[in-house]
């Protein structure tokens, strides 16, 4: 069971509970496929640093989850079919990058604060 | 007339010596850079919004690749920009 990390910028005109329903849809079609959701995180609207698909603001929707290989493939297909979707991205966790998530969600310290003057 | 190039001065002139540049992620125990994480990505780019080189950020290899790995997803997701004027 790899760790992934979902980001979906969802087109602006999304409603709040259209926006729900779409993270539902693929929260549990993670789960339907063995996968486990680690944690959701919507960012909501946001400005794109550029104009993608003639839209300047898009919103935001990280997830991050547990799940077989394989899943992503099937995955992909979903996003590509869904028009609402503008981009998404998945990325493969390490270790680090896990216990970042993890120290980042429960606030402890996760050390950038400290190299950033440096 | 003691001509510009042959002035002697009694002491040496002061230049100013370089900070000594450190590997932030070695110093600081960092292993994982976040790309969504723009503020702090924003340290490694020019105003033009490219990367800078390691003789710049003084990074070691293995973070450089790390930071210009999380730069190119991020920008990838409209995060940061490709190319702009003034990003700071």
């Amino acid at each position: 069971m790899q760790n992934y990390e979902l980001m979906v910028i969802f087109t602006p005109v999304l409603s709040e509970e259209e926006f729900k329903t779409s993270q539902k849809k693929y929260a549990d079609f993670i789960v339907a496929n063995s996968g486990e959701v680690v944690h959701s995180n919507p960012w909501g609207l946001k400005s794109l640093a550029y104009p993608v698909q003639k839209k300047t603001t898009g919103i935001y929707w990280v997830l991050e989850y547990k799940a077989q290989s394989d899943i992503n493939e099937k995955l992909k297909i979903q996003l590509l079919r869904d028009e609402q979707v503008l981009r998404h991205q998945v990325i493969k966790l390490d270790k680090y990058a896990v216990e970042y998530n993890l120290k980042k969600r429960s606030g402890v310290s996760t050390g950038v604060e400290k190299a950033v003057e440096g | 007339m003691a001509k510009a190039n042959e002035i002697k001065y009694l002491t040496a002139i002061k230049t100013e010596k370089p900070k000594k540049k450190f590997c932030r992620f070695k110093k600081y125990g960092i292993r994982y850079i976040d790309y969504k994480d723009a503020e702090f990505l924003k340290k490694f780019l020019n105003d033009q919004g490219k990367l800078l080189p390691r003789r710049l950020t003084g990074n070691s290899l293995k973070y450089q690749r790390k930071v210009s790995e999380a730069v190119k997803r991020a920008r990838q997701m409209a995060i940061l920009p490709y190319v702009t004027d003034l990003l700071k």
